[in-house]
C-alpha cells in the first residue's frame, strides 16, 4: 500500500540522515571530526608504493637438510648403528643400513616422540617423510614439514621487514602476509621506493671470521670470498666468531681520526666475551667482516677488544653507513626476499586521478539527473533525490567499513549511478502501463511496484553475483571496484524501495485523482 | 510497435558472422596483454622539456639492453608510456633508467607511475582472471537455470557468450590492451547483459501465461516493445555515466570504460536479437511455462 506508518517514515529518514551525516564526516579532519572513521584512499589515488615480496626458501631448506644430516649422523653414532653412504642428494637425505637395524632406524624416525623427526599432532604428520627400500633410506621434507618451514620463515621475515620499514619511518605502512611465502608491503605517500627496495633486498647476514692464508689452514673449513667492491678475494674460515645476532646496537659515526664514515656497534654480553677472547688470541691476524657472503673489510687486529664495542669501516658514504647500521639493528632475514611485483604511483598522478574521477562523477551524475528530469518531470525529480541519497548512503557505508576507495572504485560509483536509475525506470514504466488499464492512481502505483519486483531483484542479483566474484578473485584496485559496485546494489535497493517509494507514495496520495500523473 | 521480429534472421546472421570473425581474431591475432598478464615493466613519464619525445626516449632506452621497448604518447602531450619485458626483474632497472635519462635530459621529467610485474605474478593474475570470468559465467548459468525454464537459460547464455566474445574480439581487432581492469569490465558486462536479458524474459514469460493464442514469434516482439522504453532508458543513463568516465576519467580508466561501453551496446542488442531468437527457434509455447509450474 502506498500509505506509510509514521514509524516507517521515521526509520527511513533516520537511517538516511545518519548515513548522510557519516558520509559528510569525510570532509573533515578525522581528529576533530564527529565520526572518527574515514574512507581510505587507495594507493592509486593518494600515491604510494605497493611491493609484493617472495621469500626464497631454497637456501633455508638446504641449510636445514645439512643440519639434519649431521644430526642424523651423530644420533645414530651414539646408538652404535652404522649408516653407510649418508649424503644429501637433490633435497633428500639418503643412507643405507644393515638389515638388522632397519626396524630400529625406521622407528626412531616414525615414533611420535622422535627426537630427530618432530611430530605435529595437529596435522598428524612428521616433519620429514621416510621411505625405506631393503635398507636404503630416503628422508625428504613432508608436505606439512615444508608448510611449517615456510610459515616460520614468513613469520620471521615479516617481523624483520616491519622493523626495517619502521626504522625508515614511512607514513602508516601496511605489511601483510600473502599465502605462506609472500609478504605484501604498502607504503602510502612513498613515490620513490628505491631505498626501501634496496634495504629489503639484503638478507643482512653479518659474520666476523678470521682470514686464513690458504684453503686448508682451519679445520672448520675455509671458503674463498670476494670483497664488496669486487676488487680482491680472500680465504676466510668458516668458523663464525661473532654474528649479527650478538649486536645490541649499530650506528653510523664519523671517525675523526681517519676522517671517514664508519658503523660503530656494541655487543651483548655473550658477544663481548667471545669477541674479547678471539681478539686477544688473534692479535696480528686479519678479521674479516662478512655481509651476505661479501667481505666489507678485513682489518688487522692490533689489540684485544674487550669493551664489547667496535667499528666497521669499509669506505662508506654517510648514506651507506646509515643503511648498514639500520640493517644490522633490525636483524637478518631468514631467507632472501625477491620483489615479484611493484606498483608505484606518484602523488601528482594520484591527485590527477582523484580530480579526473570526481569530474567524471559530477558530469556523469548531472547528465543522468538532467536526462531523468526531462523524461519523467516530477518522478524524475524523485528519482534524482533518490540518486543523491543513494550516493550519500554509499559513501556512508564505505565510511563505516573504512573501505578503500580506488580509481576503479570511483568508476564503480559512477556505474552505480547509471544503473541505479534502472530500478526506478522499471517501476515507472510498469506504472505507466498499469495506469492505462487501471484508473485509480493509487492502485496503479501499487501494482506497478509489485509487478516490477522480480525483474528488479533479478537484475540486481546478477550484478551482485559478478561483484562478489570480483571481490574474491580480484586484487587491489579491482577489489575496490567490486566493493563500490556491491555496496551500491544494496544502497540502490534501499533508496528505491524505501526512499523513492515513500516520496512517490506521498506525492501520489496527494494527487490521487490527477489524470496523466506520470 | 516496432517490428523487431522482422529482422530476426538478418541479425542472427550478422551476429554469427561477428562471432566467427571475433573467434578468428582471438585465435589468429590474439589479445594484446598488458604487463599485468605478460609480465614486464611500465613507466609513465611526464616531461617538462620539449627535447623529450617518443623517438628521443626510444633512442636513449634502446642502448640499455631492455629488450623490446615500446614508447608511446599517453593522453596529455607531455606524458609518455614506456613498456618493456624483462624476464629477470632486476630490482634496480628502474633506477638505472632514471639515471640514464637524467644524464640525457637533466631533471626535466618525473616518473608518475611505475609498475613491475614478475613472470610468476603475471601468470597467476592471468589464471585468476580466467577463473573469475569462467566462474561468473557458471554462476550466471546456474542462477538463470534456477529462475527460468531451460529454453530461457539457453537463450540468456548464448546472448552472454555473444557479448563476451564480441567485446574481446573488438579488443583484439583494435589491439587494445587487456589488463586487470578489463577483466573487471568484462565481468560487469556479464552482469549487465544478463540483467537486460532477464528483464525481457520476465516479460516474455508473463505474456506467455497471459496469451495462449499468440505465437512466440509475435510474443517476443510484443515483450520487447513493452520493455523497450526501460531498455533504452537504462542503456542511455548507463552510457551517459560511462561516457563521462571515458572522456573525463583520465587515461587509466579509458580502456575500462571503452570495454564497458562496447559491452552495454552489445548487451542491449543481444538481449533483443539473440536471447529472444533462441526462444523463437526453440519454439517455446505456453506449455513450456505451464508445464514447469505444474511440476512444482
Amino acid at each position: 500500500m502506498l500509505y506509510f506508518s509514521k514509524l516507517r517514515i521515521f526509520l527511513v529518514s533516520l537511517i538516511t540522515l545518519v548515513l548522510v551525516f557519516i558520509a559528510f564526516s569525510n570532509l573533515f579532519n578525522s581528529e576533530d571530526s564527529f565520526f572518527k572513521k574515514k574512507i581510505n584512499l587507495g594507493l592509486d589515488l593518494q600515491g604510494g608504493s605497493y611491493l609484493l615480496l617472495e621469500i626464497d626458501n631454497e637456501p633455508v631448506i638446504e641449510q636445514k637438510l645439512q643440519n639434519l644430516t649431521s644430526t642424523i649422523r651423530n644420533y645414530f653414532k651414539d646408538k652404535n648403528i652404522n649408516l653407510n653412504n649418508l649424503k644429501l642428494l637433490n633435497k633428500s637425505i639418503i643412507f643405507d643400513v644393515e638389515i638388522d637395524n632397519i626396524d630400529t632406524v625406521l622407528a626412531s624416525f616414525l615414533d611420535e616422540n622422535s627426537e630427530i623427526n618432530p611430530y605435529y599432532p595437529r596435522f598428524k604428520s612428521h616433519q620429514m617423510d621416510v621411505t625405506e627400500n631393503s635398507g636404503n633410506f630416503e628422508i625428504t621434507f613432508s608436505k606439512q614439514g615444508l608448510v611449517n618451514l615456510n610459515t616460520s620463515s614468513q613469520d620471521q621475515a615479516i617481523e624483520i621487514v616491519r622493523r626495517r620499514i619502521d626504522e625508515i619511518g614511512t607514513n602508516e605502512p601496511n605489511i601483510l602476509k600473502r599465502g605462506n611465502n609472500r609478504i605484501l608491503v604498502e607504503l602510502p605517500g612513498l613515490d620513490d621506493p628505491m631505498r626501501i627496495k634496496s634495504l629489503l633486498g639484503k638478507t643482512a647476514n653479518l659474520t666476523f671470521r678470521f682470514v686464513t692464508q690458504n684453503d686448508d689452514e682451519d679445520n672448520f673449513g675455509v671458503e674463498k670470498l670476494s670483497y664488496e667492491d669486487g676488487s680482491e678475494e680472500a680465504f676466510v674460515s668458516k668458523r663464525i666468531i661473532l654474528s649479527g645476532d650478538n649486536l645490541l646496537d649499530a650506528q653510523p659515526r664519523m671517525d675523526t681520526q681517519n676522517n671517514e664514515t664508519v658503523v660503530s656497534f656494541s655487543l651483548d654480553r655473550v658477544g663481548a666475551k667471545r669477541f674479547g677472547k678471539a681478539t686477544s688470541t688473534g692479535v696480528g691476524k686479519q678479521l674479516a667482516i662478512v655481509l651476505d657472503g661479501k667481505i666489507i673489510s678485513a682489518p688487522v687486529i692490533r689489540d684485544a677488544i674487550v669493551s664489547g664495542s667496535g667499528q666497521i669501516s669499509g669506505g662508506f658514504t654517510f648514506q651507506s653507513a646509515t643503511d648498514l647500521a639500520l640493517l644490522l639493528r633490525s636483524g637478518a632475514l631468514p631467507a632472501p626476499l625477491n620483489i615479484i611485483e611493484e606498483r608505484t604511483v606518484g602523488p601528482d598522478l594520484g591527485q590527477d586521478s582523484i580530480d579526473a574521477g570526481l569530474i567524471a562523477l559530477i558530469i556523469g551524475f548531472c547528465l543522468v539527473i538532467i536526462f531523468m528530469f526531462v523524461k519523467y518531470k516530477v518522478f524524475g525529480l524523485i528519482t534524482n533525490i533518490t540518486l543523491v541519497a543513494n550516493l550519500f548512503l554509499l559513501m556512508g557505508i564505505l565510511t563505516i567499513f573504512e573501505a578503500t576507495l580506488t580509481l576503479p572504485g570511483i568508476a564503480g560509483i559512477i556505474l552505480t549511478v547509471g544503473m541505479a536509475v534502472d530500478a526506478n525506470v522499471l517501476i515507472f514504466e510498469r506504472i505507466k502501463e498499469e495506469i492505462k488499464e487501471e484508473k485509480n492512481n493509487v492502485i496503479a502505483f501499487d501494482s506497478g511496484y509489485i509487478k516490477s519486483r522480480t525483474a528488479i531483484l533479478d537484475a540486481n542479483i546478477t550484478t551482485l553475483l559478478a561483484a562478489v566474484i570480483l571481490f574474491f578473485m580480484g586484487s587491489g584496485p579491482i577489489k575496490g571496484f567490486s566493493i563500490t559496485l556491491g555496496v551500491g546494489i544494496f544502497t540502490t535497493l534501499f533508496s528505491v524501495y524505501f526512499i523513492a517509494r515513500l516520496l512517490t507514495g506521498l506525492y501520489v496520495v496527494k494527487n490521487k485523482d490527477k489524470v496523466g500523473l506520470i | 510497435m516496432i517490428p523487431f521480429n522482422k529482422y530476426y534472421n538478418q541479425f542472427n546472421i550478422i551476429s554469427i558472422v561477428l562471432i566467427v570473425f571475433s573467434l578468428g581474431l582471438l585465435f589468429f591475432k590474439g589479445l594484446n596483454y598488458g604487463i599485468d598478464f605478460k609480465g614486464g615493466t611500465l613507466i609513465e613519464l611526464r616531461s617538462t622539456d620539449n627535447k623529450i619525445n617518443v623517438s628521443s626516449l626510444r633512442d636513449s632506452l634502446s642502448q640499455m639492453n631492455l629488450g623490446d621497448v615500446s614508447v608511446k604518447k599517453f593522453g596529455n602531450d607531455q606524458d609518455y608510456l614506456i613498456k618493456f619485458e624483462i624476464n629477470d626483474a632486476k630490482n634496480d632497472v628502474i633506477e638505472n633508467i632514471k639515471n640514464n635519462l637524467e644524464n640525457s635530459y637533466g631533471n626535466n621529467f618525473n616518473f608518475r607511475r611505475v609498475e613491475n610485474v614478475g613472470p610468476k605474478v603475471s601468470s597467476e593474475l592471468l589464471r585468476s582472471g580466467i577463473i573469475a570470468i569462467s566462474l561468473s559465467l557458471a554462476v550466471m548459468l546456474i542462477y538463470i537455470w534456477i529462475r527460468f525454464e531451460w529454453q530461457f537459460s539457453l537463450g540468456a547464455i548464448v546472448a552472454l557468450f555473444h557479448d563476451v566474445i564480441v567485446t574481446l574480439g573488438m579488443f583484439s581487432l583494435f589491439s587494445l590492451e587487456i589488463n586487470l581492469s578489463i577483466i573487471a569490465a568484462v565481468l560487469t558486462i556479464v552482469g549487465y547483459s544478463m540483467n537486460d536479458t532477464v528483464v525481457i524474459f520476465d516479460r516474455v514469460r508473463e505474456n506467455l501465461r497471459k496469451y495462449s493464442d499468440i505465437k512466440i514469434f509475435e510474443l517476443t516482439n510484443i515483450s520487447i516493445n513493452e520493455t523497450l522504453s526501460r531498455t533504452l532508458l537504462t542503456s542511455i543513463t548507463t552510457l551517459l555515466a560511462l561516457l563521462a568516465i571515458y572522456i573525463f576519467g583520465g587515461e587509466i580508466l579509458r580502456g575500462f570504460s571503452f570495454a564497458m561501453i562496447l559491452g552495454v551496446i552489445f548487451g542491449t542488442y543481444s538481449s533483443i536479437y539473440i536471447a529472444n531468437t533462441v526462444l523463437v527457434r526453440l519454439n517455446v509455447t505456453q506449455k513450456t511455462v505451464l508445464r514447469e509450474e505444474n511440476k512444482d
